[in-house]
């Protein structure tokens, strides 16, 4: 069985450690806040905060604090308030530990492609550059193939690129892999899915 | 120098010409200068380029300037919740500049401290590096990227005393502060105007020095997308 959503995203909680400041990505990544458990985990909103809290109760919504995708949001008792400039200041210089992101497409040599498709609709890359570019670490977690069937993971980027060389992990319904020197490294299948599994529905090289 | 201003419009007289560079604070539909755009779209300025995060909704923040045509150009990290935006885009009436939103941070913050052109790793093999410097540093390669130096700038804080020193509150500050250092001028609008001396000066976001005009009024502050919660039920 292929991982669902929750599961996708329960996998790549567990890629965080005690103490870290991270940053998640629209989607699939906002879930991973639900399972972080007992790791002390302060995430960062590129808007201009650091420890982020839950969605408000009703009629407790405060129009001066929203996240990145502009939902009202609440503050913990170890929030922090900064202006945009420090808040890429602290992403650009590495201070944020890792970034869990959605992706269009993802290359063997980590090219990320999640912000435009040439002849739709353009609406901009918000901050998704700054951060593959300034973070420690990328993990992209999206499904393995798009809604045609077609692998997600190519030898190279067809799509317009939000970062080169940038993802250091990929996390999909198929199974964990990482971004290696030559390809692609399978470090883990879902339950009852086989390497070969993995291979057939992958375009980029895997050694 | 008396910096505070009856309304939005008396603080802007003088300041507005066509096609003028504007930097404004805001991160979509929050913390923008509502009023100061209010009375730009009054003022009836047209050729607006705009160094802002993003370009409001339909009949709110920037959005009201491009129903009036007042705007040929943004310099933004993310727009489209706006339909009216979209079609003047598409139509090619309006132009838009990507930024990613740090580099549009800093591009603002950079020029307000007089620095012109920075380096930085973000865009570097993507679109945004076309035609733009490259330089190796520490076998690592970077882009050039410019500051930007506005002919005005419009913010808006949560309160500030009589001599422009200024505080925000939550998630409003975001852009607010670089936008407010990189213009030439720089009008501010607020929830509140306190006596000089009320404020902690230990606790002042943005100093008085980068604020030349101030007006006090009412904000709608409007929500873009209310997110909540169940309370839940024992």
């Amino acid at each position: 069985m292929p991982w669902d959503r929750n599961q996708m995203a329960e996998r790549a909680a567990q890629e965080l450690e005690d103490g870290m400041y991270v940053n998640l990505g629209i989607g699939i990544p906002t879930l991973v806040a639900n399972y972080v458990g007992a790791k002390d985990i302060t995430l960062q909103s590129e808007n201009g905060m650091l420890g982020m809290g839950p969605f408000p109760f009703e009629g407790e919504e405060d129009p001066d604090l929203i996240n990145a995708g502009k939902q009202t949001i609440t503050e913990l008792k170890r929030t922090a308030y900064f202006d945009s400039a420090q808040s890429f200041g602290m992403i650009r210089g590495g201070k944020i530990a890792v970034a869990i992101l959605g992706a269009m497409e993802v290359s063997e040599a980590g090219d990320l492609a999640n912000w435009m498709i040439p002849g739709k609709l353009v609406k901009g890359m918000g901050g998704a550059m700054d951060l593959v570019a300034g973070v420690g670490r990328v993990i992209v977690v999206m499904d393995h193939t798009n809604k045609h069937g077609a692998s997600k993971l190519l030898k190279e980027c067809t799509l317009p690129l939000t970062g080169k060389g940038v993802v250091d992990m990929i996390i999909t319904n198929l199974g964990v892999l990482e971004v290696g020197h030559k390809g692609l490294h399978i470090l883990e299948t879902a339950p009852d899915v086989s390497r070969d599994d993995i291979r057939a529905a992958t375009e980029a090289a895997i050694v | 120098m008396k910096k505070i201003f009856a309304n939005a419009t008396e603080a802007l007289d003088g300041l507005l010409r066509d096609d003028m560079l504007i930097a404004a604070g805001g991160f979509g539909l929050c913390g923008i200068p509502e009023l100061l755009l209010q009375a730009i779209q009054d003022s009836g300025v047209k050729g607006l380029t705009f160094a802002s995060n993003n370009a409001g909704v339909d009949n709110f923040g920037i959005g009201i300037l491009l129903e009036t045509r007042q705007v040929s150009k943004m310099m933004s990290s993310y727009v489209g919740e706006n339909d009216e935006f979209m079609r003047q885009y598409l139509s090619g009436e309006l132009e838009i500049e990507f930024n990613p939103q740090g580099t549009l941070a800093e591009r603002m913050r950079a020029g307000g401290c007089g620095i012109p052109g920075f380096y930085t790793r973000t865009g570097v093999g993507t679109q945004v590096a076309d035609g733009k410097e490259h330089k190796d540093f520490g076998g690592e390669t970077y882009i050039l990227e410019r500051g930007i130096f506005a002919d005005l700038s419009i913010v808006k804080a949560w309160k500030a005393d009589e001599t422009g020193n200024a505080t925000f509150r939550k998630t409003a500050r975001n852009f607010n502060p670089p936008a407010a250092m990189c213009g030439k001028v720089c009008v501010m609008e607020v929830e509140e105007i306190v006596p000089t001396g009320s404020l902690d000066p230990d606790h002042i976001h943005l100093p008085g020095i980068y604020v030349h005009r101030l007006i006090q009024g009412e904000h709608e502050k409007r929500i873009e997308q209310r997110t909540v919660r169940k309370k839940e039920t024992a």
